[in-house]
């Protein structure tokens, strides 16, 4: 059933890893409707893989995480490719809008986060800050970019064009109350079938107060390359300390150029 | 807490040789400034051709730094001022956001700015003054209203030398955010290399000869202080587990080294002169020492902020 979007509800994704099987549709879904040129073809050796990570041409990304031991496991024991399509995870406390000097980086009616790409003028403080390495600069524009959860398809009533691609549903898209009970249905579906390694993540506020992009993993997140919950943290944690450390180095540095400067009956 | 984080799954911004340019000339336009003042307020009368050689070296300095901001930003580069003025539809207006580094970091060097210009001003006028044949001793800016509005500059000079390192920590990078010294790090080795600038003029300025001693002196203190501040640094990465991230910039870590080494010898060479002022042989072989350590100095503050922004990147 279609999802009636309105403004002033919350939407994302909820993005079920144990059915992605690596088609990539949702990688050109995204370039087509986003119109992203995409980056020169690279043969990148590594898997299936050769888009190989997020960045300004690609807001989406398939990864394939090889998990195969290198021993011989026993018979149904083996683990194989894990496969994630990757996204901007709109963070609730998003550190790309906490650094970001400008305010071109907002949080839309839908509650997702949105880089004005008027308004940026390519200072790159959101990709210094970003944990999910999801913000990238387009040389060509001098902006940053990285997915926009299809605001314009939002404003018109339609769902993002990636998990309207999608022919697993692997992606889901909806309000993130639904979104939030489907995720716990199924993990407890998981479990209930012998699947403990099955996991949440960003479902809670232990990942930056909740993702409105968020996942059910095969393994812990940082298999995935993404920050666990004692990890996650905010770049503005470092201000109090960095400034106290400051502070303290100059209230020295002026009695130490006190010490050298002052007079001393030399006259 | 020294544990930060330990895990780093971020992209690198790119902020190299532009950034590292702007870093350097912030810290010496904010260290040249505050030494400059202190010269002025705490020093000898005969230190105040040193503190104007200090004013100007801050605002050539500061120069520098929003043209290397500016063309930083690459194709957006006409866009600038929108770290100013907030040109969202309906939220239009000044742009100042007191946990953002950057943000803060950019209001304080438009402050600054006025402050440095002013005082380089006043600086070029006293000078002019002194040449003439009726010098008027009296300061434009003088009495409790210039040491009101040098002090104002000054803790705002010391903010921009200090500042560049608290915005490399409010991030996620590692190293960077693995740390909360770099702001006193950087402040210690801009006041260094301001120091060492300073002394460094006064090869051009002969009445400026009177401070080389103290200028050296206070190098000295500036580098002890940074040598404790690049341990205190280096024992939180180690703990954080990113310090193997900054071993192949070792040649710059060792060049920063020499430079705090290069203070350190010439404030206790310097300390034992005490010049009074006058041209003699032993100040004269001081001001040729000081050619040789200012440059190894304000290397190793060049070097120090490579080896810091390189490593993450």
């Amino acid at each position: 059933m279609a999802t009636k979007i309105e403004p002033g509800k919350s939407y994302g994704f909820f993005t079920d890893t144990s059915i992605c099987i690596g088609c990539k549709a949702c990688e050109v879904a995204c370039k087509e409707w986003n119109q992203l040129e995409g980056n020169e073809p690279k043969f990148l050796a590594d898997s299936y893989d050769n888009t190989g990570q997020l960045d300004a041409q690609n807001w989406r990304h398939v990864k394939f995480i090889d998990d195969v031991p290198a021993q011989t496991v026993d018979a149904g024991n083996g683990k194989a490719w894990l496969m994630m399509s990757d996204v901007c995870k709109h963070c609730k406390h998003a550190s790309c809008m906490d650094v970001c000097p400008t305010g071109a980086i907002i949080r839309t009616e839908f509650d997702t986060v949105f880089i004005q790409q008027d308004v940026c003028n390519g200072c790159r403080n959101c990709v210094a800050a970003c944990p999910y390495s999801v913000i990238a600069m387009n040389p060509k524009t001098g902006t940053a970019h990285k997915c926009t959860l299809c605001y314009d398809r939002l404003q018109g009533g339609l769902e993002p064009a990636c998990a309207k691609a999608c022919p697993t549903q692997s992606i889901q898209f909806g309000l993130l109350g639904d979104l939030h009970t489907a995720a716990d249905n199924r993990l407890a579906s998981l479990h209930s079938q012998g699947i403990t390694q099955a996991q949440l993540y960003g479902r809670d506020d232990a990942v930056y107060g909740g993702l409105n992009a968020f996942f059910l993993l095969m393994d812990k997140p940082e298999t995935y390359g993404l920050p666990n919950a004692d990890n996650a943290k905010l770049p503005t944690r470092n201000n109090v300390g960095g400034y106290l450390a400051a502070l303290v180095t100059g209230v020295l540095g002026v009695i130490a150029g006190i010490v050298a400067f002052r007079r001393r009956g030399t006259s | 807490m020294i544990y930060l984080a330990a895990e780093h799954f971020v992209r690198a911004p790119q902020w190299t040789w532009y950034i590292l340019g702007y870093f350097f000339f912030a810290g010496l336009t904010g260290g040249s400034y505050a030494l400059a003042t202190l010269l002025r307020l705490v020093g000898d009368a005969r230190d105040e051709a040193a503190a104007r050689a200090g004013f100007y070296a801050s605002f050539v300095s500061l120069l520098f730094c929003p043209l290397l901001l500016t063309i930083d930003l690459g194709a957006s580069w006409s866009k600038f001022w929108h770290m100013l003025i907030d040109i969202t539809p309906g939220d239009q207006g000044l742009n100042f956001k007191y946990w953002s580094p950057m943000s803060v970091g950019v209001w304080a060097l438009l402050v600054f700015g006025a402050f440095a210009a002013v005082s380089a001003f006043e600086a070029f006028v006293l000078d002019r003054r002194d040449r003439s044949v009726a010098g008027d001793p009296s300061r434009p800016i003088g009495g409790v209203l210039g040491g009101a509005f040098n002090i104002v500059g000054g803790v705002l000079a010391l903010f921009i030398a200090s500042y560049t390192g608290v915005l490399l920590s409010v991030s996620n990078q590692p190293i960077w955010s693995d740390t909360w010294m770099l702001g006193g790090l950087f402040l210690a080795s801009g006041l260094s290399g301001s120091a060492a600038l300073i002394a460094l003029l006064t090869r051009y300025r002969v009445d400026a000869v009177f401070s080389l001693g103290r200028l050296h002196e206070a190098d000295g203190y500036f580098s002890i202080l940074e040598l404790v501040l690049l341990v205190a640094f280096f024992i939180t990465i180690g703990a954080a587990g990113t310090v193997g991230l900054t071993l192949p910039y070792l040649p710059l870590w060792l060049l920063a080294l020499v430079g705090i080494g290069a203070s350190l010898v010439a404030a206790r060479g310097h300390m034992r002169i005490r010049p009074t002022g006058g041209e003699s042989a032993v100040v004269a072989r001081a001001r040729t020492d000081t050619l040789v350590v200012s440059i190894l100095v304000l290397l190793g503050v060049l070097s120090l902020r490579a080896a810091v922004i390189f490593s993450a990147q």
